[in-house]
């Protein structure tokens, strides 16, 4: 069994509401050194031993992440 | 006249589209998710719900639905393709329309009425004149619809904004007037030919007056059958 973790976030210049939000929170309880939250996904993929990363690109592609408006970033668990 | 309206797990407006249908005088059948006879229907209708939870993004699995090979077939045919809310995030998640919908900017789920403009466009749905302001219910969480600055301008030259948000009178705000936080305050856009439509607002909820006042929806399923008895005459 192999382990990816794939973070997906909104890419540059799209708005995130909840981090938006979350950080004019932080802001309100005093953590003025907060000048940006942003929230995204974290997932965690169990694979069969050998599965190439381009592989896990693909279902990031197709499922995991909207290319138009997210990007994603792989790490295999080994390097994690 | 038949319409084909697709059931999802989780799709909760197709029974409001089924019956928007049969009020102004068409035939419309339900078509599971499973499915892939489109055939029989003359235009076909993504509802609004919550396909699958709205797991991963909303639209994203309901996409990879079997039923879905068929609708890209269908509106790549040129065959008309309504979206209603979570069907018109099911359309860009299938890259039948581009862009995407984002989280509403306010982070508040909307449901209220609002008004939308018609643009001079090319869509096939909605046969009304440019400028005419419709009164449609807005109900959803993401509805915030964004695009890169090179699809925008492809948006507006080649017709394809269907659909703003606008003031009662029709005007916009310079601060924009898209409750949802919407780019350039579109509500609606349709593709290149203009068969395949998307829309946040719920126009099969005031067609009969039983579910909503005002009328203004059957300007969109109107709007087909009259392009459709047009190309058949």
């Amino acid at each position: 069994m192999a382990r990816f973790e794939i973070y997906v976030t909104y890419k540059k210049g799209i708005f995130d509401p909840p981090g938006a939000t979350a950080e004019r929170a932080l802001q309100n309880l005093g953590y003025t050194e907060v000048s940006s939250v942003k929230i995204g996904k974290y997932i965690q993929l169990e694979v069969a031993d050998g599965t190439p990363e381009a592989r896990v690109r693909e279902m990031c592609d197709k499922l995991l992440a909207n290319p138009v408006i997210e990007d994603y970033r792989i790490q295999s668990a080994e390097e994690a | 006249m038949r319409f084909g309206v697709v059931v999802f797990p989780g799709s909760n407006c197709e029974q409001d589209v089924v019956h928007a249908v049969r009020v102004l005088g068409h035939d419309a059948c339900y078509v599971w998710h499973g499915d892939t006879g489109l055939a029989d229907y003359d235009a076909v209708v993504l509802p609004g719900g919550f396909s699958y939870g709205d797991y991963i993004r909303c639209g994203a699995v309901a996409r990879f639905s079997p039923v879905m090979s068929e609708v890209v077939r269908y509106a790549r045919s040129g065959r008309p393709v309504l979206g209603i809310c979570n069907g018109f995030q099911i359309l860009t998640e299938a890259h039948l329309l581009p862009g995407a919908l984002l989280r509403n900017r306010g982070l508040k789920f909307i449901c209220k009425t609002v008004t939308v403009r018609a643009e001079e466009s090319a869509c096939q749905w909605l046969d009304v004149a440019a400028g005419t302001v419709l009164r449609l219910p807005i109900n959803h969480n993401e509805g915030n619809f964004i695009c890169d600055p090179a699809t925008l301008e492809r948006l507006i030259d080649n017709g394809q904004v269907v659909l703003r948000y606008c003031e009662p009178d029709g005007s916009r705000r310079p601060q924009g007037s898209a409750p949802n936080g919407a780019l350039d305050d579109i509500a609606g856009i349709c593709n290149e030919r203009g068969n395949v439509f998307g829309l946040m607002p719920h126009p099969e909820r005031v067609v009969d007056p039983v579910t909503g006042d005002g009328g203004d929806g059957r300007y969109i399923f109107e709007g087909i059958v009259r392009t459709l008895e047009g190309v058949v005459g």
